[in-house]
């Protein structure tokens, strides 16, 4: 039980930082029906903004930890967003009428580039950052077992609420969301209604990946490791989890996010935690041919 | 010049130092920590920072330059490709009607040509064995249209298929061969029965989560694949029977050749030229066959496709195994060429690579695919120096093809199907036939 009970923490933790990566999948297919499928990289290079800007600020004499991740948070966000916005507007962009997988192998050949640029400019090497959060509380004391709540485990879960409060805000009530909602929607539609399609969809990348870039520093905060593949098989997990909660549900993608994370974490507790990554992926194969339209999705309509 | 060109060309000139500038900015932003700022581990294990000031300023300069040229030159936006003239298409085109003939003339005579060139011999092979896996998975991306990413699971069981079989069972190759392609086509068959029925970017993603199960079922079946350390000593081919070696009963003695290593070499070349001209050839005779206009048609409209009463889940299957076939195939001759294999040559980067070949190359083109090869495993052999960048060229690429050439760089690609001759239509006849 007290096991049980741990590994449900760890899972939450896990899934909370896949549910956030999860959104920015979901809201790009759901406008324009594409895999980013470069958002992974845009994750793992929010992952080494937020590294490089905590030793920076460190090296500057700022070292009170909240001030400093706040502060790395703020910059992380920013700068992963313009990643998110360049390339939208590089590699995206030009073919929003092009033929059917263009995007898809466009965006292949940006996550390589992506992927190989943070290479060369920071090294193959992992990367570690000492703890910065320490401590936690003692749920249960018992002989068997101690189940512990780690800072860190209560920094990424809270943060990812009050995220997910404020971004289904913003897809709720603001104009921007209104917009977003109405290129879901139609894109042709939307545009002739007034809505500025271009930079609803840019916006849409900026949000994303500014997830992203949060989903980077508790994966930097929980892991205190990064390096430059992290991306892929996160990305990979991300997508899986849009796509169990269904695609284009912002719902859905928390949803998902929490049940890739709890599924992988008792994976590999109770059976093995070599093929941890392997159940992840034949979950994203099972469901994709017995439950297409996920847990929350809509089923889609072919339209000649 | 009247004062009217000249007063908007300095607005132009305005206007573009302005998108200059944001460009610059941007990419100030961009580079700022991730290019200015490098981490390295010091000696305590800890990270330790060094600045780069001078590369983020050079980077930034370029940003700036190169968004300003480029709206001076072309004024906004980027210019549509010129049209080629009638003239020099049609001398085109009869240059790539000797191309393909030519090229074949070309790889045939090159082992004799490169004979004391074992450097050459070995790229080659190399870049023949792209080939074949380009052409292999042309059929599935380029002529059924369907995106497969993890087309590297089916190269790795042909070559795992080869290696434990000739280990175990000390099955010979040509036994192993045939055997190594059925067995990837099995793979795809059962891969792509249930997840056939997705729709395009979804099965991409599929495919990419089943090649990487399979690297990683290779990673952990110790007991079966070695693990990481993968399976060495794979047997090398033989010359239908004889070994190449120098003892009595080997190749060079039975033919009275001095012995040389460069025979097996040779040897390896003409077997893969073989293998991959046969995939030539099967996808040009199944292009004439019904399954394959079935294949370009569900290419170009799945719904009009359904609707003629294709059965479109057979249709998708029969690409999907064949594609797996030769990339089965590719996979053993990879494995008794190398004699030895490990899930480290079964990336997704290999899979990316063979995919951007065929995109280079124009989807469903042979002679483009063929020429993409040779171009990028000779450009990746040529900048061996420069191993990093040029990923990033290479993923820039397929950006950049995907933009300005869709079709591919090298397209070629004839239609399968046309009227030998313009039939003149009855007018009177298709009268009746309307009032009828």
């Amino acid at each position: 039980m007290e096991y049980f009970l741990q590994q449900l923490i760890n899972g939450v933790t896990l899934g909370s930082i896949y549910g956030l990566i999860a959104i920015g999948y979901t809201m790009v297919y759901g406008i324009i029906g594409m895999i980013n499928f470069a958002h992974g990289d845009i994750f793992m290079v929010g992952a080494f903004i937020a590294l490089i800007a905590f030793l920076a600020l460190v090296a500057m004499g700022i070292t009170a930890v909240p001030l400093a991740l706040f502060l790395v948070l703020l910059i992380a966000m920013a700068l992963t967003s313009l990643y998110g916005w360049t390339v939208e507007r590089v590699a995206y962009r030009p073919l929003r009428h092009s033929f059917r997988l263009a995007p898809l192998i466009s965006a292949i050949g940006m996550s390589i580039v992506l992927q190989n640029y943070v290479q060369i400019a920071q090294g193959a090497r992992v990367k570690p950052l000492p703890p910065l959060i320490k401590d936690g509380y003692t749920l249960i004391d018992s002989p068997i077992f101690v189940v512990q709540l780690s800072n860190v485990q209560i920094i990424v879960v809270v943060t990812t609420v009050v995220l997910m409060a404020v971004f289904s805000w913003i897809v709720a009530k603001t104009r921007l969301g209104r917009d977003m909602r109405a290129c879901e929607q139609d894109l042709k539609m939307a545009s002739l209604v007034g809505v500025n399609v271009d930079r609803t969809i840019s916006y849409t990348f900026v949000i994303g990946a500014a997830l992203a870039a949060v989903a980077g520093i508790m994966h930097l905060l929980y892991y205190g490791v990064v390096d430059f593949y992290i991306g892929f098989v996160a990305g990979v997990k991300a997508f899986t989890a849009a796509v169990l909660g269904g695609i284009g549900s912002l719902p859905g993608a928390m949803i998902g996010g929490l049940l890739i994370g709890l599924i992988e974490t008792f994976w590999s507790a109770y059976f093995s935690i070599e093929y941890k990554d392997v159940a992840a992926f034949s979950i994203l194969v099972i469901v994709l041919i017995f439950l297409p339209t996920g847990i929350l999705g809509r089923p889609e309509i072919e339209k000649v | 010049m009247t004062q009217e060109g000249s007063s908007t060309r300095h607005r132009d000139l305005a206007g573009a130092l302005k998108h200059a500038a944001l460009a610059a900015l941007v990419a100030f932003g961009l580079f700022s920590l991730l290019v200015g700022i490098r981490t390295d581990t010091g000696p305590g294990g800890a990270l330790e920072l060094s600045e780069r000031f001078e590369t983020l300023a050079v980077l930034v300069a370029v940003a700036f330059a190169g968004v300003f040229l480029r709206e001076i030159l072309f004024s906004g936006g980027f210019v549509e490709a010129a049209s080629v003239p009638e003239s020099i298409r049609r001398s085109a085109a009869r240059i790539t009607q000797f191309l393909g003939p030519g090229l074949l003339i070309f790889a045939a005579a090159a082992p004799i040509i490169f004979y004391n060139n074992r450097y050459l011999l070995d790229l080659s092979i190399q870049i023949l064995t792209y080939v074949m896996l380009g052409w292999g998975l042309n059929i599935v991306v380029g002529l059924a249209g369907l995106l497969d990413l993890g087309y590297v699971a089916f190269y790795a069981v042909g070559a795992y298929s080869y290696a434990l079989l000739a280990q175990n069972f000390g099955l010979s190759f040509w036994i192993c061969l045939p055997l190594a392609g059925i067995l990837a086509a099995f793979w795809g068959v059962l891969l792509g029965f249930p997840v056939l029925r997705l729709r395009g970017d979804y099965l991409a993603i599929v495919t990419l989560a089943f090649g990487e199960i399979i690297r990683l079922v290779l990673i952990n079946w110790q007991s079966l694949t070695g693990g990481p350390n993968g399976i060495s000593s794979i047997p090398r081919p033989s010359f239908f029977g004889l070994p190449f070696n120098s003892e009595e009963g080997g190749f060079a003695h039975t033919f009275g050749l001095e012995f040389s290593p460069t025979h097996r070499v040779v040897f390896l070349y003409y077997l893969i030229l073989a293998l991959a001209l046969l995939t030539n050839a099967v996808t040009i005779r199944l292009r004439r066959l019904p399954i394959g206009r079935a294949w370009e048609a569900l290419r170009e409209d799945e719904i009009a496709c359904r609707s003629l009463g294709i059965n479109t889940t057979n249709t998708k299957l029969t690409a999907f195994a064949m594609g797996a076939m030769f990339g089965g195939f590719a996979g053993s001759f990879f494995a008794t060429r190398q004699g030895f294999i490990s899930p480290e040559s079964f990336v997704f980067q290999e899979s990316a690579m063979v995919l951007a070949i065929v995109v280079l190359g124009g989807m469903g083109s042979q002679i483009g695919v063929a020429i993409a090869a040779a171009v990028m495993l000779g450009g990746f052999e040529f900048f061996r120096e420069f191993q990093q960048y040029r990923m990033v060229v290479f993923g820039l690429a397929m950006v950049a093809i995907m933009i300005w050439r869709p079709r591919g760089l090298i397209s070629t690609r004839t239609p399968s199907v046309f009227l030998k001759k313009e039939k003149p239509v009855d007018i009177a006849l298709a009268r009746e036939e309307g009032r009828g």
